[in-house]
């Protein structure tokens, strides 16, 4: 296939894994989280970790936006979805998501409510122009990368004087997650959190560009190169990161320049800060609550937020206490070491966010990478 | 006295409760419509029921329910489905398939001209696959009840003498052989999705494969241990469920499996895996060693396995896992799919 294969071949691949096998410095670890669940599935997909050395370990962050949405959001939106005039669109891969006791979004529609798949932000639009008598609401979930789309949207709304169509945001953001994981209190309780770099998103940063994580690189001390989610890119990346460390470097590097500028995509960052502004903080499974982490609609355009139009109510909901998910994100497990993995909790019936999504770093080890295991631990 | 019946209506008429009420909307329904389509000598009788001679040996029996949306896809429709989908599952014993029985739940209000063209189409995928439709129902829901149409279908098939197809015989060291590219009807069936809708030129691969089965056996015979197609869930839950009922694990070379370009596209468009993916005309086959070879070129002589490939084997496991050497030059697992990846692909 065109413009896939070229960054999938093996031969080049194996080229930069003998490069990384031989600059990386066997008497040190080299720890690298790659923060989006993309990097994360592919690393699973392609077998990456078979092509590095031993002491080139990845980290699984915490970039799946499906994994970290907290079970309480999805309650409230199966509460919405209940009402008799809502007509609630989703993206597929929320419809398995658990909230509190085992509900889906997919358990409620098969008890009556109407809950539809959407494949894109324009969708849930049209579901609205042809459905007059109800109200469409669109389930709005994702980073930097697929809130200009929601943008867009409400701007479409707006200009068609739609009245039956709003947007529950749940749009969060990246670099205040990152900044998270390198000083959150919590990392006491769970030992240090020891990063040495960031394989940077691919399609966060075409938006948003690479400065934002300048500080990362500047005031914390952490190499970051940009990467590509093609298994070649990350290869790339990695040996960057690598070699960042090796030189005692702390830069941002963009290995993803083909898609990838400094300052990002303008346009979709003004179009966002036209409509969207900073919630104080924003609960992450995972994570607890990250200042600064999430967008809500603008007063300007509070017709089109749901929770304005209906009143909605925040309901929490606590995480099991023997899931490990907020070690896992941050590094200080692994999947194989939380009681749960694979026992209770699998991608059928997850307890934790990490196994909710396929990008979540507990399903994608679950799915593609468990066969490792078994040199660890007997079945 | 003659009665008058007005004919039906095959351009502009629709089904109504009539026509599953058991009077005479119904029997027109039936003789004008499904015996003009499949028209044989058993039908024809119009009992209840159709007798047929059993050879000698064992028969096979099997039973399926097609709901696939839309209704008609790119090469084929719900009924030449309802005839392959069930003709493979008989094939996969080694049986030749004989007969089927055809029942529809059609929705009030579908037009007759639909109706007429899945009806045609199934007489059709009957006659090129040697099977004859000896029997069925009909029955009409109200507006809003079904989907339009649904079909179910059963039929039985005769096993060559002294052929036992099935999982538990599969032995570490046997090849899993594949008919073809993989994912074809399930890639052709979502770019027809409402909200989903792409261009592509990828068909249905929905084919009755029992010919292909014939040259198989005669060429492997007894080495040839089982046979599945691999409908929902892909070849990823077909070799998955293989490995849970043979207790084995597989090995597979990611780089040996044919997956059209086109398929292989809308899969990464669309966030899939065309080991998950569905096919209607493909199966997968486990053999011994030392008939491979020969059960492969066979395949390949055919032309319904012209891309047919040695894709792996079959490893002790008690893990059951199925792996695959990536074609990057990794490993992974090849798992179930969790959940649904889209609802009534068949």
């Amino acid at each position: 296939m065109k413009y896939a294969d070229e960054f999938r071949d093996k031969a080049v691949a194996l080229g930069l894994a003998r490069a990384i096998q031989s600059e990386a410095d066997p008497q040190r670890c080299y720890r690298f989280m790659e923060f989006c669940g993309g990097h994360t599935h592919a690393i699973s997909r392609y077998g990456l970790e078979d092509m590095l050395p031993k002491n080139v370990r990845m980290i699984h962050g915490p970039g799946c936006p499906v994994c970290v949405l907290p079970a309480g959001r999805i309650d409230m939106a199966i509460r919405l979805a209940e009402r008799p005039e809502v007509i609630l669109c989703v993206y597929g891969d929320l419809m398995r998501v658990p909230g509190s006791q085992g509900v889906s979004l997919l358990k409620a529609k098969a008890r009556g409510a109407d809950v539809r798949i959407v494949y894109s932000t324009a969708d849930a639009i049209r579901i609205a122009e042809e459905n007059p008598e109800h109200e469409a609401v669109f389930f709005a979930i994702g980073f930097e990368t697929t809130t200009p789309p929601t943008a867009v949207m409400i701007r479409r709304a707006e200009k068609k004087q739609l009245d039956n169509f709003s947007v529950f945001c749940n749009h969060v953001l990246t670099p205040p997650a990152m900044q998270n994981i390198l000083e959150s209190p919590d990392i006491r309780s769970i030992g240090p959190v020891e990063i040495d770099g960031f394989v940077g998103p691919a399609h966060v940063s075409i938006i948003i560009g690479t400065e934002p994580y300048e500080v990362f690189a500047k005031e914390f001390g952490k190499s970051v190169v940009i990467s590509g989610f093609e298994p070649l890119d990350m290869m790339q990346a990695i040996l960057m990161l690598v070699r960042q460390v090796n030189e005692h470097r702390n830069d941002v590097e963009n290995q993803y320049s083909r898609a990838v500028t400094r300052h990002g995509n303008r346009r979709a960052k003004e179009e966002v800060a036209d409509i969207f502004e900073l919630r104080d903080a924003f609960e992450w499974r995972g994570l607890g609550f990250v200042p600064h982490s999430g967008l809500k609609l603008k007063q300007t355009y509070a017709r089109f937020d749901a929770e304005v139009c209906f009143a909605m109510s925040e309901l929490r909901v606590t995480d099991n206490p023997a899931c490990e998910c907020g070690a896992i994100l941050r590094g200080v497990m692994k999947p194989v070491d939380c009681k749960l993995f694979g026992t209770v909790c699998t991608p059928e019936t997850p307890m934790g966010s990490c196994m909710v999504s396929s990008e979540g770093a507990c399903a994608a080890h679950w799915t593609y990478g468990r066969f490792r295991d078994r040199q660890q631990r007997p079945s | 006295m003659k009665v008058h019946q007005r004919k039906l209506d095959l351009k502009q008429g629709c089904v109504d409760l009539s026509h599953g009420s058991g009077g005479r909307a119904m029997s027109q329904l039936i003789s004008g419509l499904f015996h003009e389509a499949f028209g044989n000598e058993w039908l024809a009788r119009g009992n209840d029921q159709s007798a047929f001679d059993v050879g000698a040996g064992r028969m096979v029996m099997t039973t399926d329910a097609y709901v696939v949306s839309p209704l008609f896809f790119p090469g084929g429709n719900i009924g030449s489905l309802a005839v392959h989908g069930t003709v493979n599952d008989i094939a996969m014993a080694g049986a030749r398939p004989l007969y089927l029985s055809a029942s529809f739940i059609i929705e009030e209000g579908f037009r007759f001209s639909d109706l007429k063209m899945i009806a045609d189409s199934m007489g059709g995928a009957a006659q090129s696959a040697g099977v004859h439709i000896i029997t069925g129902d009909t029955k009409v829901v109200e507006r809003g009840k079904a989907d339009g149409l649904f079909i179910s279908t059963a039929g039985v098939g005769l096993v060559p003498e002294g052929f036992d197809l099935s999982a538990e015989n599969a032995r570490v060291g046997d090849r899993v052989l594949i008919s073809g590219t993989l994912g074809d009807h399930g890639v052709a069936i979502m770019s027809k999705r409402r909200n989903l809708t792409f261009e592509t030129e990828i068909v249905s691969d929905s084919v009755a494969l029992h010919d292909l089965v014939a040259r198989m056996v005669a060429a492997g015979g007894r080495g040839i241990r089982l046979m599945r197609d691999p409908t929902r869930g892909g070849l990823a839950a077909t070799l998955n469920e293989i490995a849970q009922q043979s207790e084995l694990g597989f090995s597979l070379q990611q780089e040996a499996i044919p997956v059209k370009p086109g398929v292989a596209a809308a899969c990464e468009l669309l966030g899939l895996d065309p080991l998950n993916v569905a096919n209607e005309g493909k199966l997968v086959a486990i053999v011994s060693p030392d008939v491979a070879g020969a059960v492969l070129a066979a395949m390949r002589a055919h032309p319904l396995g012209r891309d047919a490939a040695d894709i792996g084997e079959a490893v002790p496991d008690d893990h059951r896992f199925v792996q695959m050497a990536t074609s990057f030059g990794g490993a992974r697992i090849v798992d179930w799919l969790s959940g649904e990846q889209l609802p009534r692909i068949c």
